[in-house]
């Protein structure tokens, strides 16, 4: 297959990818977004011969963009854009995952100031204030009081982008210092892993500890429907134990998923894995979805 | 040898490296892009944005 890798940033999680691409004789185009202008009318070059283009890029704002140009284009594109879309806004994902009866921490939007210290008094104390685009346990807030809420959410309103005046309100889960990264494809998981912390963000770009995860069918079953809520694809599906009666909750699903450090921390081959799913089942189903919008 | 635009220390570079990788400069430490392989070229990443992530 030619396959376009879109990037801005290759990271660790990119050059795996592209080694096990190149190791299996395809041909592997990438295309630094940041280089080209994306039209109406034609698919920019680097794309055009390609049999499936597999976004990766760093920035959500250029993925959710250039995912729309290659399905525009019919280009086959993983992860598709309407998955890209719900997974890069935490109010979308929170509501497709409610939408689909996975488990999802309490959620509350608000617009202004004072409706979000009233959704923060409901909620309760600790709370969290989370933006709704941002990645790496980024800018989140643990608001354990009524004068550190009032100080974020007026920090939020003044200094912030507009997107930081959509206060994102969610429970505080006490999640005995870690969380769950289960990266899957179509729903069908490939590994997981627990991330631990003494802090309470968890994740591993935090500097989280890693350690191989064993995925019972209740975890399968909640990674399967989430997968399916947002529109499937290759993503990193998180959770939270929810305390001593063994449930869960879905916090996020990621779809531009870095698991190099799920690799290293499992025996799975995770870029083979990945692989092997792109050469199967996603490049003929991204075909025919491609065939669909083109008619 | 490739030259960091910061500091001007003359850095090594691995054969596996691809455009689009970040090294760091082992002098400076500040953060280089290598915006092409053949021959390699640094220039300074760009910052960490908002919407980085996965």
């Amino acid at each position: 297959m030619q396959i376009g890798l879109l990037y801005s940033r290759i990271r660790s999680d990119e050059k795996l990818l592209l080694a096990e691409l190149r190791e299996r004789g395809h041909d592997v185009v990438k295309v630094d977004v940041r280089d080209d202008s994306f039209g109406l009318d034609a698919v920019p070059d680097a794309l055009a011969e390609c049999d499936l283009a597999l976004d990766r890029c760093l920035a959500t704002s250029r993925s959710t963009y250039v995912t729309q140009f290659c399905e525009h284009h019919g280009v086959p594109v993983i992860n598709d854009p309407d998955t890209a879309a719900t997974c890069a806004d935490k109010v979308r994902t929170s509501l497709a995952l409610s939408a689909a009866d996975v488990p999802t921490p309490a959620t509350e939007v608000a617009f202004t100031q004072d409706a979000a210290l009233a959704a923060i008094e409901t909620m309760g104390y600790p709370c969290v204030l989370k933006p709704v685009v941002g990645s790496w346990g980024r800018l989140m807030a643990k608001v354990d009081s009524r004068s550190a809420a009032e100080a974020i959410v007026e920090h939020k309103a003044t200094l912030g982008h507009y997107e930081h005046k959509v206060f994102y309100v969610q429970e505080f889960v006490p999640k005995s210092g870690r969380d769950i990264r289960v990266l899957a494809v179509d729903g069908k998981p490939v590994a997981g892993m627990v991330r631990s912390a003494d802090h309470w963000l968890t994740n591993a770009a935090q500097g989280a500890d890693t350690a191989p995860f064993a995925i019972d069918d209740e975890v399968a079953t909640l990674v399967a429907t989430a997968s399916d809520a947002v529109g499937g694809g290759l993503l990193g599906v998180d959770l939270m134990e929810t305390g001593a009666d063994g449930g869960y909750t879905v916090h996020e699903v990621n779809h531009t998923v870095e698991f190099d450090a799920l690799d290293g921390t499992v025996d799975v081959d995770v870029p083979a894995a990945v692989v092997d799913w792109l050469e199967t089942d996603a490049a003929g189903d991204a075909a025919a979805t491609a065939e669909v919008t083109a008619q | 040898m490739t030259e960091c635009v910061e500091c001007g220390e003359q850095l090594s570079l691995g054969s596996d490296l691809e455009t689009g990788e970040i090294v760091d400069c082992t002098t400076c430490g500040v953060e280089l892009e290598l915006v092409s392989d053949s021959p390699p070229v640094l220039d300074r990443a760009p910052e960490l944005e908002e919407d980085w992530g996965e």
